[in-house]
């Protein structure tokens, strides 16, 4: 199992919980254990996310694999100028 | 993230200042840029733009266009596909309005003809029948329910109810206990500031030339920064396979995060198609400023605790940005990055993305993050005043280290802000005495990097020399840092290595050139590919010798014998292995496509000496020192570019740039004499230092450097007009008969 930090917004959607333990070992498991215990994640994961792993930010690497001990926390995709 | 654990840091060519590779062409003239493309037979196209901020079309005749000598094709909405994902249909609409037009400016239809005369002519024969409706360009006055509304159904699921439809997007971050937070301040305070939209600037105006024929097949030619999104915006919106689109980048004259989507290449193909020729379409300046993308325009709540030593307990701030006529979510990077810089045991920032009736916004350097850190950085220098607090003392007992838990979530690694500020506080400027009128402003920046969608080829030629293909329009000084990193990676010259742009038939994906990405992520690639070409050659000389692959290793641009088995062998060169590829096997090449990550975050503290003029209001920039971290400056001349050019651009959004709207909702100041930019004589040398704390996602340690220098210059020169004229200035832009205004008031 891995804790996910959500940011505020999404807490709605956990029942105002800010991390979640999803059973996940890369980033496309964490997505897909996201959507389906919490639905309304759904929307925001189709628009795209990001995922800092111990503090390095992700942009959709679905094979990023992820370790029970890892700081994991759910950010909106990045983009830049 | 592949950690480099051994970061190069001694190197042979990285870190030289060494000649630019497209100097001549540029200084020649030789270069081509959008507008320089010819082509036989070529029809020129024009846009009919709405003279409405907001009206329903209730009907469009084109037909005594379509009549006139020498007109050739005449496209509206009609033209283009509907019913795709809200991504591209935003565009799509964007491109050429459907059912309403959303602001002064936005594009109805488009002709092609002969001469751009004609084509002009001919936009006074179409028809166009308009129901006026209300408008609103305020974002404050766009939140209320009571304001005229854009669009409906737009608004994401997370937006309270209790707004506007035009409220489309809403985000919140945050941790700590925020009431308990405030609570053990001794000092609390919160103000609203706001910020004009600014827009990039960009000295070439959009331009491009398309063909594209009735099976579906074009080529474009365009000024963008990024050939591969043109492409895949352009296939949507045209319903065209994306294999059958080539897309070329022209030379580019700026972009700064403008040129990151499309504007007019959907309507030049368009118009190709129907015409069955090629399309030129180059827009003049005044419709870049009405039509194209600025920045966000914003209003900002922000509230700080801090105790009488300057410890900051606590921060909110409420992140109001109005993105123009399509929901935009630019505000979830301000909201991130409002307190990026600091450690706060408590913290929470909101942010709402608005629509308004003006042009679709456009990301500009660090999208967001300068509005919002100037809100930030501003009210910490109110606090540093009301506390008789030393700003730089301040900055430091907050600033966030490896360790600290980001306002945004995550924990920080290894981060240079503490390093920069020290550096801030031993530079002669920072106690550089200061004369009459005159006052110094500092603040922090932040920005988060990314690295991206890679690929990059790279073959060795027979005579030794290299060429490097990457997808990546160069902005920056990219071609001369590729090649650098490439040389130094093959042990060879920089002279011998010469860096090309590919079309997009020639290489494979690569995302836009934006997120400070290009020489952090292309340049990964690129050694990555130069190490499989080394690799190559090794196993190519191992043959030569008859002995085991792992029995030899490169050495400074050569093949050598390793190990006490390999054998007596003189070593190979690069050119000597070269010369006999052909026989050795064929070709040698190298090559890697990858999803980069591993950027780490830009930090970056500037410092603003100005004088005002109380008698006039107008304020001189008399010195400014910008300091960042760039994990390793590749080619320092072009780091040094990006801070100068970022700090620039900041000033100028911080003094005079803003979009001027009359109460019809029109723009008011769409062209260079009105929209008032600083140049040359406005500005003091930009002086820079650079730091380089290895950034460990990166074979030599390099962090991206082009988007965190815009975002400390608002609060630094704020800061400093607000001490020089002793009141607290609040709006940006600060010009003249506003600080005059301000002073008189005080």
């Amino acid at each position: 199992m891995v804790r996910v930090k959500l940011w505020g917004s999404l807490r709605k959607f956990t029942n105002g919980a800010e991390t979640v333990e999803i059973d996940a070992q890369n980033f496309k498991q964490l997505l897909d254990s996201l959507a389906n215990q919490f639905p309304g994640l759904q929307a925001e994961i189709d628009r795209g996310v990001s995922m800092a792993l111990d503090g390095v930010i992700y942009r959709e690497a679905w094979f990023t694999p992820i370790s029970p001990e890892s700081e994991v926390v759910l950010m909106p995709y990045m983009e830049g100028g | 993230m592949t950690n480099h654990s051994s970061i190069k840091r001694d190197f042979k060519i990285i870190g030289k200042r060494l000649p630019r590779p497209d100097g001549i062409a540029k200084v020649t003239g030789e270069a081509s840029y959008g507008a320089d493309l010819h082509v036989s037979g070529m029809l020129h196209g024009c846009i009919l733009r709405s003279p409405h901020a907001h009206a329903r079309i209730m009907a469009i005749d084109v037909s005594d266009a379509i009549a006139l000598t020498g007109v050739k094709a005449v496209v509206t909405s009609e033209d283009f596909e509907t019913n795709l994902p809200a991504k591209f249909q935003d565009i799509a609409d964007n491109c050429l309005a459907r059912g309403k037009v959303l602001y002064d400016g936005h594009a109805v239809a488009a002709v092609a003809a002969v001469s751009k005369s004609i084509a002009k002519q001919a936009l006074g024969l179409i028809q166009v029948e308009y129901e006026v409706l209300p408008h609103v360009t305020d974002v404050d006055a766009a939140m209320l329910d009571e304001a005229p509304v854009l669009h409906t159904g737009r608004a994401q699921e997370t937006v309270p109810a209790r707004y506007s439809e035009n409220v489309t997007n809403y985000i919140e971050f945050g941790h700590g206990d925020l009431d308990a937070g405030f609570a053990s301040a001794d000092i609390v305070i919160e103000r609203t500031y706001k910020t004009e939209a600014a827009h990039q600037g960009y000295i070439e105006p959009n331009a491009c030339l398309g063909t594209l024929t009735p099976d579906g097949r074009g080529d474009l030619w365009v000024c963008t920064q990024g050939q591969y999104m043109v492409r895949e915006n352009c296939c949507k919106i045209l319903g065209l396979e994306i294999g059958k689109l080539r897309v070329t980048a022209s030379e580019i004259g700026g972009g700064f995060g403008g040129k990151t989507t499309t504007f007019i290449e959907p309507t030049a193909l368009a118009l190709s198609r129907k015409a069955g020729k090629p399309v030129k379409l180059v827009l003049n300046r005044e419709e870049v400023l009405r039509a194209t993308g600025p920045t966000v325009s914003s209003s900002i709540d922000v509230k700080i605790g801090m105790t009488n030593e300057g410890r900051m307990t606590a921060g909110q701030a409420a992140v109001r940005y109005q993105g123009g006529a399509f929901p935009c979510g630019t505000a979830k990077f301000g909201a991130q990055a409002a307190f990026g810089c600091y450690d706060l045991p408590a913290v929470r920032t909101e942010g709402y993305g608005v629509t308004t009736n003006r042009p679709k916004e456009a990301h500009y350097r660090a999208p967001g993050a300068p509005p919002a850190v100037y809100a930030v950085e501003s009210l910490i220098d109110e606090l540093c005043l009301e506390l008789g607090l030393d700003p730089l003392e301040v900055r430091l007992i907050n600033a966030a280290r490896k360790g600290t838990v980001a306002s945004y979530g995550p924990t920080f690694n290894d981060i240079g802000l503490e390093a920069i500020l020290q550096k801030v506080g031993e530079h002669p400027h920072y106690t550089a005495p200061i004369e009459a009128n005159q006052a110094r402003g500092l603040a922090c920046g932040f920005w988060f990097n990314f690295g991206g969608d890679t690929s990059v080829s790279l073959s060795i030629n027979a005579d030794g020399t290299a060429s490097v293909v990457e997808g990546n329009p160069d902005i920056g000084g990219s071609r001369a840092s590729i090649s650098m990193m490439a040389a130094e990676e093959l042990g060879i010259s920089y002279e011998k290595v010469r860096t090309t742009i590919a079309d997009t038939g020639s290489l494979g994906f690569n995302n836009v050139t934006d997120g400070s990405r290009v020489t952090f992520a292309v340049g990964l690639a690129t050694i990555k590919a130069a190490r499989a070409a080394k690799a190559e050659m090794c196993a190519r000389v191992a043959k030569i010798w008859g002995i085991d692959e792992d029995a030899v290793e490169w050495v400074d641009g050569c093949v050598k014998p390793s190990g006490p088995n390999a054998g007596e062998f003189p070593p190979m060169s690069l050119v000597e292995i070269a010369a006999v590829s052909s026989q050795t096997g064929g070709p040698i090449a190298g090559h890697h496509e990858v999803n980069v990550d591993g950027a780490g975050v830009g930090f970056g503290v500037h410092l603003a000496d100005v004088e005002v003029d109380p008698e006039t209001g107008a304020t001189k920039i008399v010195r400014y020192t910008a300091f960042q971290d760039a994990g390793k400056a590749v080619h320092p001349d072009y780091v040094e570019g990006q801070m100068q050019g970022g700090a620039v651009q900041g000033i100028g959004w911080a003094l005079n740039e803003e979009y001027v709207y009359g109460t019809d909702g029109k723009l008011q100041n769409a062209g260079f004499l009105d929209y008032r930019m600083p140049v040359a004589f406005d500005l003091p040398f930009i002086d820079t230092v650079i730091l380089e704390i290895p950034n460990p996602g990166h074979p030599y340690g390099v962090r991206g450097v082009g988007e965190t220098p815009i975002v400390p210059p608002l609060a630094a020169v704020s800061n400093a007009v607000s001490r020089a004229a002793g009141v607290r200035m609040r709006s940006l832009p600060m010009s003249p008969p506003k600080v005059l205004a301000a002073i008189s008031k005080d």
